[in-house]
């Protein structure tokens, strides 16, 4: 073997490890805190499904034929793995920038992907975690079948991904808390509400089912459903390609702005 | 080759201010190096840019031959990096947070933990690895942040004023710690402000001021810079007024403290045979003032009075 393949071996070991220690890290920290990461999403989308589902819901009758409970569970779900993903990578990786402790990554051999790919894992597992327990909230409300599994699953995992690399981003321009909150109140939760979670975009007026395709969140939403009822407002090749894109476009925006160092070295 | 070799380091901060103005360092494998200078000299931005916490502007930095530059993990994986203020996180406890250490660096969590055990241990914070870490005291909390630096077992270990705020029992404890790291072989930089621990712990130093090295030496041959030396004698008895001490140049404190200047001309065998032959009984004798600390002021002061002349 030769010593520039031992070296690589090397780092590859050293950034398995790594990652695989912010990972845990990430994990741990959900779990230790789990009366703010778990709890919340947990009610919040408890309560949804009592006012938009049942409520409300029983007046509305069918959309897409099936029961609204049944159309909006599937938005519900995806909406809960959206903003955990997101808030679990924006506030691990600023509350490190702030308490100061993101220099102990900094100081060390790992690399910048290593850093990226352990925060966007920890996104992800959080997001899927909340988003399996809002699917058996919403079991308890509604019947949910699975017709597609491979789509399902792919698409909360990719769209998970996106989230979490937005809040990385997000994370490493902000500077005080009030920038960690702005996205997600000025952004997110309005793309998030039209982007399909609680409507077909079929009952849009023309102008709005046009603007509405340039929210990212339209295609997530959709392909989920489309998932677990078989049923959509957009082209599932369409969505894939968007989440995608966006992943490659958000990961080398990252992996940039970690390199040059923004927001986290002088 | 050197275990750091610095050459030209500038800084300039984006607000224009030019914190390093083309620095050179070079530091010999096993040296025990202080980098002293006033707040604001650059010692910590000096630091930090070695630890790869500040982008430099310009320059070259070599870690055992590896420059930072162009094989960033092998220069890194050499340096471990005591900073100036508290950088952990505080909810986690002392044996996750160097358990997590040593994962950036690559090591096995197996191993990780045979570590923490023997760094906890070594500076007595074992009993503790389950607290809080925001619970631990201030000097706690430094041998902490050692511990951590250590944890990779680094070839080099820089600490930016590590004794800062801790009690004296703590703080020669420390030294002692450093002194035998250093003594296994691990190249050690320090800053500090305490010029009596650097002068009690390096062999070598340099001094920065407003971003240039001034000093840049040998402890015993800075030291051997001083021309004279204030020494404060405790007297058993008050001093006769008949007695004849204008060989030196004194000052009488309260009738029985001397306050001796001792030039180059003399040396402290001379003042202690005019005092035997004036049948003066000494208790005790102490340096008025550290003498690096006087050297210092000296230097960053002739400095300052130069830049004046010029300006």
């Amino acid at each position: 073997m030769t010593s520039q393949r031992k070296i690589h071996n090397v780092n590859v070991n050293l950034n398995l490890i790594a990652f695989y220690t912010i990972v845990r890290k990430e994990v741990i920290r959900v779990l230790r805190i789990w009366i703010q990461t778990i709890v919340p999403p947990a009610i919040t989308m408890t309560l949804y499904f009592v006012i938009f589902g049942n409520l409300i819901g029983s007046r509305v009758g069918t959309m897409g034929g099936y029961s609204y409970m049944q159309f909006i569970a599937p938005g519900i779900i995806m909406m809960s793995v959206i903003t955990n993903s997101y808030g679990n990578v924006v506030s691990s990786f600023f509350g490190a920038k702030f308490g100061g402790h993101i220099e102990e990554m900094l100081v060390s051999p790992m690399s910048n992907s290593a850093i990226i790919l352990g925060h966007i894992a920890g996104g992800v597992l959080r997001g899927l975690l909340v988003g399996a327990m809002v699917t058996i909230i919403a079991l308890s409300f509604t019947k949910l079948e699975l017709k597609y599994p491979l789509i399902t699953f792919s698409m909360v995992f990719l769209s998970s991904v996106v989230f979490s690399l937005a809040g990385f981003i997000n994370a490493l321009y902000a500077r005080k808390f009030d920038d960690i909150a702005i996205i997600p109140t000025f952004v997110i939760t309005p793309l998030t509400y039209l982007g399909g979670v609680f409507y077909s975009i079929s009952l849009l007026p023309d102008f709005w089912q046009y603007a509405s395709k340039f929210n990212p969140i339209l295609y997530m939403v959709n392909a989920f459903r489309y998932g677990i009822l078989g049923t959509s407002d957009i082209d599932i090749r369409y969505a894939y390609l968007v989440v995608c894109a966006f992943i490659v476009i958000l990961f080398t925006l990252s992996f940039i702005l970690l390199k040059r160092g923004v927001g986290i070295r002088d | 080759m050197s275990a750091l070799s610095i050459k030209n380091l500038t800084k300039t901060y984006a607000n224009g201010f030019l914190a390093l103005k083309g620095i050179d360092l070079e530091v010999d494998v096993g040296g025990f190096y202080s980098l002293l200078g006033p707040n604001g000299a650059g010692k910590t931005t000096a630091i930090r840019i070695v630890c790869s916490l500040v982008e430099k502007s310009a320059g070259n930095i070599e870690v055992f031959g590896y420059n930072l530059a162009t094989h960033p993990e092998e220069a890194k994986m050499n340096i471990g990096m005591v900073p100036q203020e508290v950088n952990f996180n505080t909810f986690d406890t002392p044996l996750n947070i160097l358990v997590n250490q040593a994962g950036f660096y690559g090591i096995k969590r197996s191993i990780a933990l045979q570590r923490a055990k023997k760094y906890l241990g070594e500076l007595k914070l074992w009993d503790k690895k389950d607290d809080i870490s925001r619970n631990l005291s201030g000097g706690m909390k430094r041998r902490l942040m050692i511990a951590r630096a250590l944890i990779h077992e680094p070839e080099l270990l820089i600490l930016d004023e590590p004794t800062a705020g801790v009690d004296i029992e703590i703080r020669r404890s420390m030294w002692k710690f450093l002194k035998d790291t250093n003594a296994n072989g691990t190249t050690i930089i320090l800053t500090t402000h305490y010029l009596e621990e650097a002068e009690n712990l390096c062999r070598n130093i340099a001094i920065i001021d407003e971003g240039v090295i001034i000093e840049n030496t040998r402890m015993i041959d800075l030291l051997k810079q001083l021309k004279q030396e204030t020494f404060v004698l405790s007297l058993e008895d008050n001093l006769k007024k008949d007695s004849n001490l204008n060989e030196f140049s004194y000052t009488l404190i309260g009738g029985n403290q001397l306050e001796v200047l001792v030039d180059e001309d003399h040396s402290i065998n001379d003042l202690f045979e005019l005092l035997n032959r004036e049948k003066i009984k000494v208790l005790s004798l102490r340096n008025k003032s550290n003498r690096l600390e006087e050297l210092f002021m000296r230097l960053v002061h002739s400095k300052n009075d130069i830049s004046k002349e010029n300006s």
